[in-house]
C-alpha cells in the first residue's frame, strides 16, 4: 500500500503529459493524413486511426502495467529480455514475414508485431546493467568488446533483415557511451570516418589524397609543434614525387596521377620512417598508419559503395549529397515531402484538408512521413510545436537521468534519451530534407502498434525507474 | 562517473543545436520560399477541355449538310460531393433516383478524385435550368460538347455518324480520351483528322466549394482548341434526296460519278435511316434498332455489297474483244434461242437475228457474248486458256474490278473477281476451257462487283477509255486541292478507238426504234441522248435482281450511274426508269413525265424478298 502511494506521487507527470500531448497529437493526425469521407467514424476499426486508437488504449495498459512492476524487475532481468529479444530477431530473421523488401516481421493472425523495436529496450537495458556493474570504465579493450557485443550484436541480425533503417538506430547509443566517459578521441574518430566515407564519395580520390596528406602535415605540426618538421616531409614528399613523374615520363608508362602520387608517397614515407627514428620525431607511426588508413578507406569507400550498397540506397545518398537530382526517381518522396510541409505555409491548411497527403502524394504518409501531415495541415506553428514537444521530451528525460542516484537508472535514461533523439534526428531530418530517406518512425506520432509499444515501454520503464531516483539499484 | 558531468551540457547542446537547426529550415520552407506552395495547388486546379467545334461538311453547291449543336455533359467530382437535394436534381435533369445513385457509385469506383460523365449530352434548355440552381449541387460541374445535327434526314452512309471512342482506342491512342467523339463511318471517319480540330484546354483554380476562382496562371497554361475544317463534298444534295426518294421500299443501290472527274454526285443504298436517329443520348438505343433490322439500312450497299453484274457487263466483253481483236464491228452470229455447244445451251430472249457489234448491245443477245468470250479465251495468241483468262482478267483489274478503288470513304471492299487458281482448284489444274466458265460472258457467275465500281466503269465507258477514282470530297476549307490520288487518270487497257460502237449500241439500246428489240426505251429522256446497257442478274433465291447503267449525254457526258434494285425483275422494268429519273432531275432539274415518278416512287418490291424468303 505504501509504496504504491509512494509510486503515484513520486510520478514525473511532467514526462506523462509530453507523452500524452505526443501521442494524442498523433493520432489526430494519422486520422487526417489516412482521411476518405466514405469512413467518417474515429471508431472504424477498418481505418488507420481506428488501429491506432487501440494501440493507444492497449500501451495505457502497459504503461500501467510497467509502473507497477517492481523497478529491481529491470535491471535483474536486463541480460535475460535482451537474450529472449535477440533469439526473436533470429527467428524473425528466419521465419519473418517480408515486408517492403525487409523481413522484420512475425505475424500472428491479424496482429503484426516487429522484435526489431523491441530489441532498441533490451539493449538499452543490457548496457546500462553493464555499465553500471563493477564501475566498468569505457578504457580498456574488454569494455568495448563487451559494450559492441551488446549494441551490435541485434544491429547486425537486423542489418540481415534487410531493415537497414533499424539497424541505424543503434548508432544513437554512441550518446550514452559519450556521457559514461567515452573518450572524445574515440568519438573524434569515429566522426572523422563518418566524414572522410563522405567527402570519398563527393572529392575525387586524388584530391582526398592531397587532403589527407595535407591534414597529416598539419597533425605533425600539432604534435611535434616544430613547422621545420612540415618543410622536410613536404619537401620530401615533393621530392619523390617529382622523381616518379620523371620515371614514368622517361620509360613512358602510362601510369595514372593516382598511383603516381601514391607511389611517390610510399617512397617518401619510407625515408621518413628513417629520418623520424634518428630525430625522434613523434608519434610518426600513427601519423603513417592514420595516413594510409584513410587513404585505404577513400579508396574501399568507392568500392564498397559501388559494390555493397544496394541502388536504392546508393541513389538515397546521391540524393542527399546533391550528386544527382532526380525529382521523380529516388529523390521523388523528399521533393513531395517538402513540398506537402512547404505548402503548409506560417499556419498550415487546416485540419482535413492537407491536398498533398490526402491525394496520397507523399508516400507512407500516416507512418515515417507523418510529420508532412503535421507541417502541411498546421504550418510552421504546427511544426514549431511539434518540434518543441519533442526538445521538451528530451530535456526533461536528461534532466531526469542526471537525478537519477543509481547508475543504472541514469545510463537507461541516457539509453532512452538516445534512442528518442536518433529517431527525431532523422525523421523530421528526412521529410525537410537533411537527411537521407531512412524509413524509421517518429516516436508517438507515426503510424504502428510495434513502434508505438515499444517507444511506451522504453519510455515508462525509465517513469518507473525514476520514480526510486533516491534509491540505489543494483 | 561526476568527472564527466560536464558532457550533460553537451550532450543538452546539441539536442537544442538540431532542434534549432531543423526550426531554421522549417522556417525557410514554409515562410519563406514560394517554391513549394504551386506545386501543392496541383490538385486544386481544374481542367475543362475545350472541345473544338466540328468541321462543316457542305455539298458541291456550298448547301450545308451538317453541323453543330450545341450540348452539355454533366460532370461529377465524388469528392466535391455535399448532401444535396436529389429529388430536386433529379427534376432537372429528368432522371430517376436509381439512375443517379447508380452514376454516382459508378463515379465514386472510377475516381474518388477525378471526375467522371455523370450525364451525357443535356439539351441547351436542362442546362440553362441547371445552371440557376447549380450552387446547390456541390461537386457537379458542366462540360460543354457539340453534337452533330443534319439538315436532311438523308445521305447516311456517306455523311457518316460520330460516337464515343471506344476503349480500345482510349488505351492506344495519344490523343483520344475516355468521352471523346470520333468519326465512326461516313465523311465523319475517313476525314475524322480534318473535321474533329484539336482539343484544347483551359485550367481554372477551384475552391473547396468547386466554385471556380479565377484562371491559373492567368491563362499562361491554357492551350486555344483549334476549330475544325470545313468540307466541300461532291454529294448534289437534290439529286441525292431524289435518288432516295425513288429508292424508298426497295433494296439496292444508286452511284453516280461525274466521269470527267470522278466525284460522286450521288451515293443512295436502301434502305437507309435518318442520320439524325445516331446522334446525342438515344444513339445507343436507335442503333440498335437499325443493327437488328434483317433489311440491314446500315449496310452501305453502293460500297459493300457484291453484286453479279448480269447483261452490264458484255459492254466490258465487247471492248476487251476489240481490243484483243478477236471481235469487229460487223462480227456477226446468229442466235436462235440462244447459245448452243454439243449438250450445253444457254438460252436467250426473243430478238432480231443475226445481230452485230452494235445490235448485239442494243439486243443485248446472250448467245453473241457466248461466243465473243469463247474467242477470248480460245484465243492462238495465248498457249493455253488459263493463259488466255488471265489476259482477260487483267483487262478487267484495269477497269477497277477485283481490288478496292479506294474511294475516300470508308469500309469498301473490293469485289470479287475469279482467278485462274480459282478454277484449278475447283476442276483441277488446266482441266477447264471457256465452256466451263461461260456464265461469266453475260456477267453471271463467279462475279462480285459492287456499284460503285459499275459507276465507275460506266464513267470510263463515258470517257472513252479512262477513269478518275471515285471520291466524295471536293475541297477542304475553301481550297480546291484534294488529294492528288482523286486526280490522277486511271487508263483503262481498252483504247479509246473501241468505245464508239459500243456506245452507239447502248445509245440504240434506249433510243433505238420501238420493236426493234431495244432493251432500254424505258430509259429515254427526252432531247437527251441516254446511253445505257439493262442487265437483269440471275437470283436462285428469289425474283431477278433489276440493274441498269447509263450515262448522258452522249458527247461530253456530264452523269455516268449505275442502279441495281434487288427483285426488280428485268433491268428495263425498274432500274432503268430509276435512272432515266436520276438523269432527268440532274441534267433539266425537273421531270417531264410525272406519271414516271410516281410509278417507281410507289413501287415497293421489298415484298418481293420477303415473299421469296417465306418460300424458302
Amino acid at each position: 500500500m505504501k509504496r504504491r502511494i509512494n509510486v503515484w506521487s513520486n510520478i514525473d507527470w511532467l514526462t506523462v503529459v509530453l507523452y500524452l500531448i505526443l501521442v494524442l497529437l498523433g493520432w489526430i493526425n494519422i486520422y487526417s493524413a489516412v482521411y476518405n469521407e466514405e469512413h467518417q467514424s474515429i471508431l472504424d476499426f477498418s481505418q488507420r486511426y481506428g488501429k491506432q486508437l487501440i494501440w493507444i488504449s492497449a500501451a495505457s495498459l502497459i504503461a500501467v502495467l510497467i509502473m507497477i512492476i517492481d523497478s529491481n524487475f529491470y535491471s535483474f532481468f536486463a541480460y535475460f529480455l535482451h537474450g529472449v529479444v535477440l533469439l526473436l530477431l533470429v527467428v524473425v530473421t528466419l521465419f519473418g514475414t517480408e515486408i517492403h523488401g525487409s523481413r522484420a516481421w512475425l505475424e500472428f493472425g491479424p496482429v503484426r508485431f516487429q522484435p526489431a523495436e523491441f530489441a532498441k529496450i533490451t539493449t538499452a537495458l543490457a548496457l546500462a546493467r553493464y555499465l553500471s556493474t563493477h564501475n566498468t570504465q569505457l578504457n580498456q579493450l574488454k569494455t568495448y568488446l563487451r559494450v559492441a557485443l551488446i549494441v551490435l550484436l541485434p544491429a547486425a541480425i537486423i542489418l540481415m533483415q534487410n531493415d537497414t533503417g533499424s539497424a541505424l538506430v543503434f548508432a544513437a547509443f554512441v550518446l550514452v557511451l559519450y556521457r559514461q566517459g567515452l573518450s572524445v578521441g574515440v568519438l573524434l574518430f569515429g566522426v572523422y570516418v563518418i566524414v572522410l566515407f563522405l567527402l570519398a564519395l563527393i572529392v575525387e580520390q586524388l584530391f582526398m589524397i592531397f587532403g589527407i596528406v595535407g591534414l597529416a602535415l598539419i597533425v605533425l605540426w600539432i604534435l611535434n609543434k616544430r613547422l621545420r618538421y612540415v618543410f622536410v616531409s613536404a619537401l620530401m614528399l615533393l621530392g619523390s614525387g617529382g622523381l616518379f613523374y620523371g620515371l614514368n615520363y622517361v620509360f613512358s608508362l602510362d601510369i595514372s596521377h593516382y598511383y603516381i602520387i601514391l607511389g611517390a608517397l610510399v617512397f617518401s614515407s619510407i625515408f621518413y620512417i628513417i629520418l623520424a627514428y634518428w630525430y625522434k620525431i613523434q608519434k610518426v607511426y600513427l601519423l603513417l598508419l592514420l595516413l594510409f588508413g584513410s587513404i585505404g578507406v577513400t579508396y574501399s569507400v568507392d568500392y564498397v559503395f559501388n559494390n555493397f550498397l544496394e541502388s536504392h540506397q546508393q541513389k538515397r545518398i546521391n540524393q542527399l549529397l546533391k550528386i544527382e537530382s532526380d525529382p521523380l526517381g529516388a529523390g521523388y518522396n523528399v521533393n513531395q515531402s517538402k513540398i506537402a510541409i512547404g505548402s503548409g505555409r506560417l499556419t498550415g491548411k487546416g485540419f482535413l484538408n492537407g491536398t498533398q497527403t490526402k491525394f496520397n502524394f507523399v508516400p507512407e504518409q500516416s507512418t515515417d512521413f507523418i510529420f508532412c501531415t503535421i507541417g502541411e495541415e498546421w504550418g510552421f506553428v504546427g511544426s514549431f510545436f511539434t518540434i518543441s514537444l519533442f526538445i521538451a521530451l528530451m530535456l526533461r528525460l536528461l534532466f531526469l537521468a542526471e537525478r537519477q542516484r543509481s547508475l543504472f537508472s541514469r545510463i537507461y535514461g541516457y539509453g532512452v534519451l538516445s534512442v528518442f533523439f536518433f529517431h527525431f534526428l532523422i525523421n523530421i531530418g528526412m521529410t525537410i530534407g537533411l537527411v537521407p530517406v531512412i524509413g524509421i518512425p517518429l516516436p508517438f506520432i507515426s503510424y504502428g502498434g510495434s513502434s508505438l509499444w515499444a517507444f511506451t515501454i522504453l519510455l515508462f520503464i525509465f517513469i518507473r525507474l525514476d520514480v526510486n531516483r533516491l534509491k540505489m539499484l543494483q | 562517473m561526476d568527472t564527466y558531468a560536464v558532457r550533460r551540457n553537451i550532450i543538452a547542446f546539441i539536442i537544442v543545436l538540431v532542434a534549432v537547426i531543423f526550426l531554421v529550415k522549417l522556417f525557410l520552407i514554409q515562410v519563406v520560399s514560394t517554391d513549394y506552395t504551386p506545386a501543392a495547388t496541383n490538385n486544386v486546379v481544374r481542367r475543362i477541355t475545350q472541345y473544338p467545334a466540328r468541321g462543316l461538311i457542305y455539298d458541291r453547291d456550298g448547301e450545308l449538310l451538317v453541323y453543330n449543336q450545341a450540348a452539355y455533359d454533366i460532370m461529377v467530382n465524388p469528392q466535391h460531393l455535399e448532401a444535396f437535394d436529389t429529388t430536386e436534381l433529379c427534376n432537372i435533369l429528368q432522371i430517376d433516383t436509381p439512375y443517379l445513385e447508380k452514376k454516382l457509385k459508378e463515379a465514386r469506383e472510377y475516381s474518388r478524385y477525378k471526375p467522371s460523365i455523370f450525364l451525357k449530352l443535356v439539351s441547351s434548355e436542362t442546362y440553362a435550368r441547371l445552371q440557376e440552381k447549380m450552387y446547390k449541387f456541390s461537386g457537379f460541374f458542366v462540360q460543354p460538347r457539340t453534337v452533330r445535327k443534319y439538315k436532311y434526314p438523308n445521305a447516311a452512309h456517306v455523311l457518316g455518324y460520330v460516337g464515343e471512342v471506344s476503349d480500345r482506342i482510349v488505351d492506344t491512342s495519344k490523343y483520344y480520351k475516355s468521352g471523346d467523339y470520333q468519326g465512326i463511318s461516313g465523311l465523319e471517319k475517313s476525314y475524322e483528322k480534318v473535321l474533329r480540330g484539336e482539343k484544347g484546354v483551359k485550367i481554372y483554380l477551384v475552391d473547396v466549394h468547386n466554385r471556380i476562382k479565377g484562371s491559373y496562371g492567368n491563362g499562361k497554361y491554357d492551350k486555344e482548341a483549334e476549330v475544325g475544317t470545313n468540307i466541300t463534298s461532291t454529294l448534289d444534295m437534290d439529286l441525292q434526296r431524289y435518288g432516295e426518294k425513288l429508292m424508298k421500299n426497295k433494296i439496292g443501290s444508286i452511284v453516280a460519278l461525274e466521269p470527267s472527274t470522278g466525284e460522286i454526285l450521288t451515293l443512295v443504298s436502301s434502305p437507309g435511316y435518318d442520320p439524325g436517329l445516331l446522334v446525342g443520348r438515344q444513339r445507343s438505343k436507335n442503333y440498335q434498332k437499325l443493327s437488328i433490322d434483317t433489311l440491314e439500312p446500315l449496310f452501305n450497299r453502293g460500297l459493300m455489297a457484291r453484286y453479279p453484274p448480269g447483261s452490264t457487263f458484255k459492254v466490258t466483253n465487247a471492248l476487251i474483244g476489240r481490243q484483243e481483236g478477236v471481235l469487229y464491228p460487223g462480227t456477226s452470229y446468229e442466235c436462235h434461242g440462244g447459245f448452243y455447244a454439243g449438250n450445253f445451251h444457254m438460252g436467250c430472249h426473243n430478238h432480231p437475228s443475226p445481230v452485230d457489234l452494235v445490235e448485239s448491245i442494243k439486243v443485248s443477245c446472250n448467245n453473241y457474248y457466248a461466243h465473243v468470250f469463247k474467242r477470248i479465251l480460245q484465243d492462238d495468241e495465248f498457249a493455253s486458256v488459263s493463259k488466255a483468262f488471265t489476259n482477260w482478267k487483267g483487262y478487267l483489274e484495269s477497269f477497277g474490278f477485283g481490288d478496292k478503288l479506294h474511294v475516300d470513304l470508308p469500309n469498301e471492299v473490293s469485289g470479287f473477281l475469279p482467278s485462274v487458281d480459282y478454277y484449278d482448284r475447283y476442276y483441277g489444274a488446266d482441266r477447264w476451257r471457256y465452256l466451263n466458265v461461260i456464265s461469266l460472258s453475260i456477267g453471271q457467275g463467279e462475279l462480285g462487283i459492287t456499284p460503285v465500281q459499275m459507276a465507275n466503269m460506266t464513267a470510263s465507258i463515258a470517257n472513252r477509255g479512262h477513269y478518275y477514282t471515285p471520291h466524295i470530297v471536293k475541297g477542304i476549307d475553301g481550297s480546291q486541292r484534294i488529294d492528288e490520288r482523286y486526280r490522277t487518270k486511271h487508263q483503262t487497257r481498252v483504247d479509246s478507238v473501241y468505245f464508239d460502237e459500243i456506245i452507239e449500241g447502248m445509245d440504240l439500246a434506249v433510243n433505238g426504234e420501238p420493236g426493234t428489240g431495244a432493251t432500254a426505251r424505258t430509259a429515254r429522256v427526252d432531247s437527251i441522248t441516254v446511253c445505257g446497257k439493262t442487265g437483269t442478274a440471275e437470283n436462285p433465291h428469289g425474283k431477278d435482281h433489276s440493274i441498269f447503267i447509263a450515262f448522258a449525254p452522249r458527247e461530253d457526258p456530264k452523269i455516268a450511274l449505275a442502279v441495281y434494285i434487288e427483285n426488280g425483275g428485268y433491268g428495263a422494268t425498274w432500274a432503268a426508269p430509276t435512272a432515266k429519273l436520276m438523269i432527268e432531275k440532274y441534267l433539266k432539274g425537273a421531270i417531264d413525265i410525272q406519271w414516271w415518278e410516281d410509278y417507281v416512287t410507289s413501287a415497293n418490291l421489298i415484298k418481293n424478298r420477303k415473299k421469296d424468303e417465306e418460300e424458302d
